[in-house]
């Protein structure tokens, strides 16, 4: 079974400070890591294919350097890592960006599952897994927090709902995205680090994946950011000061009618 | 032709770098005095286009192959959320934001419910604003299921058009929408925070934070229709109700091949912590590894009972295993945004913070006067969680004769 895991490259958020003059992001010196749910992901395959056998190959969609997520994911145990680049990439919201990952998809073909992170913690939109799934018609079990079951034909996985959660059963090939309770994501061994420096990384650009050119970056995205600013910093708060049953006392007066207002 | 979104014309700029300064992503850096863009790392958000005084930047325009007529594309559709025939508070904000948008450009807002049994609760829709509601009534459609649900929604949106759908940012809202813009071609923004008409070109106006909050973004569809977008929790005003009010129930027939799955669901748990969906609580009590033990974690559940809140948590407490991790908030949990947030035992590391800094209210009780989270706080106090949180749990069951 051949398992497939697409990850991408954010900054890390731990880096990420304002500007306090420009109150622009400060991404200089910003480390690049693997979105954090997609190294559920990772995990997720790795953990498939030591029980039903098979590879696990790991796509990203990005500039040259995110071959860097890639070697990192052949380091934990990947096997082989494929780096979907080319300038014509730029400028895609996740209509362009599904449609590109599906196309690399389908050239590689024999799939059984395609595993996404809930959500890419820079753009946040949880739109291209479920977008992925769409291009290629696959039927998708989002949110998952366990799988089940697997053999050769089908899937049985927990989707994680505001309520509680659903067993959802699925035919394979099918779309799977997971949430960070799904498992704990390994350490890289010193083999897989080995692995990882000697890897070949394989680069596909837009003729390679064979994809058209009204569909991609700028062009095949629907959506246009019109305008980027930096939200109006939170006011400086208030602290409240003196024995614990008088901060108490205050608090309640002061939040009065928000609760009263909100318990209505 | 050159493919690149974006280029700077070398003859205007003065390399005054006010663009690289601008950039929130860190892409233009000066090569002798010239301003260079490195679209690996540019987004062509514009921001430098709007900065540079010389106008040496320039987006290129968009070639639209398949531009939809626009002006077949009419009204605002709101994705009614139900789940066991009771519809959650969210499409009620929806229809309270639909209204708006519907009025400002003088068209209808209608309802899309779907479900079995459910045709009694049209009423309802319309009651909060709808003009008309698109029912489709069929027992595939008991509970949400991708495929059927999105089918439905394809075809929906293929006969009658819409001009803007939104849709809740949920679990069941995101995973819907996503399969429903790619299939139509429409733009879809995620998570929106707010929503308005351009005044010239009717745009649909979705702004929305990214990384974490720390920066928001205006997003606009100009060339396809319908303009998709989930908007979050409790950020929107809902709509009153009007019990009188009327307005059209169109009953819609489905083709039995539309309503097929391929996946089934074999098992559905509800959880019974959450009796409270975080998510759209009002106000959420939130605890941290400054709780120090599980069993201390009954402090906040009795507080939060007081208040009829939501019972939240940092990623601390979740691995710690003191509560389920449905109830996590922040960027690998949930993002929530309640009238009222309190922090108790959290130090605010970004990563929690990601996920409620939105809030409108927000306390802090924590050890720490150096803690993080007093930097968001409305309120903050610097003590123990223990020992307050009784104390106000005493203090609000009188306030709300509890
Ligand atoms: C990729 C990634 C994703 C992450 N995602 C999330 C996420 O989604 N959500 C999340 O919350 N975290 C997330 N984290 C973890 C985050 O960085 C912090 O580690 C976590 O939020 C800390 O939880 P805490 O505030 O409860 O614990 P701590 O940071 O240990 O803070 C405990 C606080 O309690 C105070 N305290 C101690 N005793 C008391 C007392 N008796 N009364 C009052 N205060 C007391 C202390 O002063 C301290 O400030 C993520 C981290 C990474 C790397
Ligand atoms: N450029 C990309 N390359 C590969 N995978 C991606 C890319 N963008 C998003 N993904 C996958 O889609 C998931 C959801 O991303 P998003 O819709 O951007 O929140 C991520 O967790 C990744 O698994």
């Amino acid at each position: 079974m051949n398992f497939v895991v697409c990850i991408k490259q954010v900054p890390d958020t731990h880096d990420v400070k304002i500007n306090p003059e420009t109150n622009t992001l400060m991404r200089e010196g910003v480390e690049a890591i693997i979105n954090p749910f997609d190294m559920y992901a990772i995990e997720e395959a790795l953990r498939l294919r030591d029980r039903m056998g098979g590879t696990v190959t790991a796509v990203t969609m990005g500039p040259p350097q995110a071959e860097a997520a890639l070697r990192e994911a052949i380091s934990m145990g990947v096997n082989t890592g494929i780096l979907v680049s080319d300038r014509a990439f730029a400028g895609s919201d996740t209509w362009a960006t599904s449609y590109t990952l599906s196309k690399a998809l389908e050239k590689i073909g024999d799939y059984t599952v395609i595993i996404f992170g809930k959500q890419a913690s820079d753009g946040d939109t949880a739109q291209v897994g479920p977008g992925v799934a769409t291009h290629l018609d696959l039927p998708q079990i989002t949110y998952v927090r366990k799988v089940e079951e697997i053999d050769e034909n089908r899937i049985v996985a927990e989707r994680l709902l505001e309520t509680g959660y659903e067993a959802i059963e699925s035919p394979l090939p099918c779309v799977m995205t997971v949430v960070k309770e799904i498992n704990e994501p390994r350490l890289p061994s010193l083999k897989g680090k080995m692995a990882a420096r000697k890897a070949e990384i394989v680069t596909w650009g837009a003729a390679d994946i064979e994809a058209e050119a009204d569909k991609l970056g700028l062009d095949g995205s629907p959506t246009k950011v019109v305008k980027v600013f930096t939200p109006p910093a939170r006011e400086g708060g208030e602290m409240l000061e003196g024995e614990p049953g008088e901060i108490a006392t205050q608090l309640a007066e002061k939040l009065k009618d928000i609760i009263i207002e909100a318990a209505s | 032709m050159s493919v690149d979104p974006i280029r700077v014309i070398d003859e205007k700029c003065v390399g005054c770098t006010l663009c690289t300064k601008v950039c929130p992503f860190d892409a233009i850096a000066m090569d002798e005095r010239l301003a260079k863009i490195d679209l690996t790392k540019c987004t062509v958000c514009g921001a430098c286009v709007e900065a540079c005084k010389f106008e040496a930047i320039e987006i290129r325009e968009r070639e639209v192959a398949s531009q939809h007529d626009l002006e077949q594309f009419k009204n605002v559709w709101v994705m009614t959320e139900q789940f066991d025939g009771h519809i959650e508070s969210v499409t009620y904000e929806l229809l309270g934001e639909g209204r708006k948008l519907a009025d400002d450009l003088g068209m209808e807002l209608c309802a899309v419910l779907l479900g079995s049994d459910i045709e009694s609760k049209a009423q309802a829709l319309i009651a909060r604003g709808a003009d008309k509601v698109y029912l489709v009534d069929r027992p595939e459609l008991a509970y949400f299921s991708d495929e059927p649900y999105a089918n439905v929604m394809i075809e929906l949106i293929n006969e009658h058009k819409p001009s803007v759908v939104l849709c809740g940012a949920t679990t069941v809202g995101r995973s819907l929408v996503s399969r429903v813009a790619v299939s139509v071609h429409a733009g879809l923004t995620a998570d929106c925070t707010a929503l308005a008409i351009d005044p010239e070109t009717k745009n649909l106006l979705q702004t929305r934070p990214a990384f974490g909050g720390n920066i928001m973004a205006t997003i606009e569809t100009p060339h396809h229709r319908p303009q998709m977008a989930t908007v979050r929790h409790k950020v929107m005003q809902e709509a009153v109700e009007e019990a009188s009010r009327t307005g059209e129930v169109i009953i819609q027939e489905i083709a039995e091949a539309i309503l097929k799955s391929r996946t089934k669901r074999v098992d559905y748990v509800e959880e019974q912590e959450s009796t409270v969906n975080i998510a759209e609580a009002n106000i959420l009590v939130s605890g941290g590894r400054g709780l120090q033990a599980p069993e201390n974690f009954e402090v906040v559940r009795e507080f939060a009972k007081v208040l009829g809140a939501g019972i939240g948590a940092s990623r601390a407490a979740v691995d710690a295993d003191w509560i389920p991790y449905s109830h996590q908030v922040g960027q690998t949990g949930k993002t929530v945004c309640p009238k009222l947030y309190f922090a108790c035992g959290i130090s605010g590391q970004i990563q929690h913070l990601a996920g409620m800094s939105s809030a409108e209210t927000i306390v802090a009780i924590n050890k720490d006067p150096d803690a993080p989270i007093f930097d968001v706080a409305t309120y903050g106090i610097v003590g123990d969680a223990l020992e307050i949180l009784p104390l106000l749990t005493r203090e609000f069951s009188k306030i709300l004769g509890a």
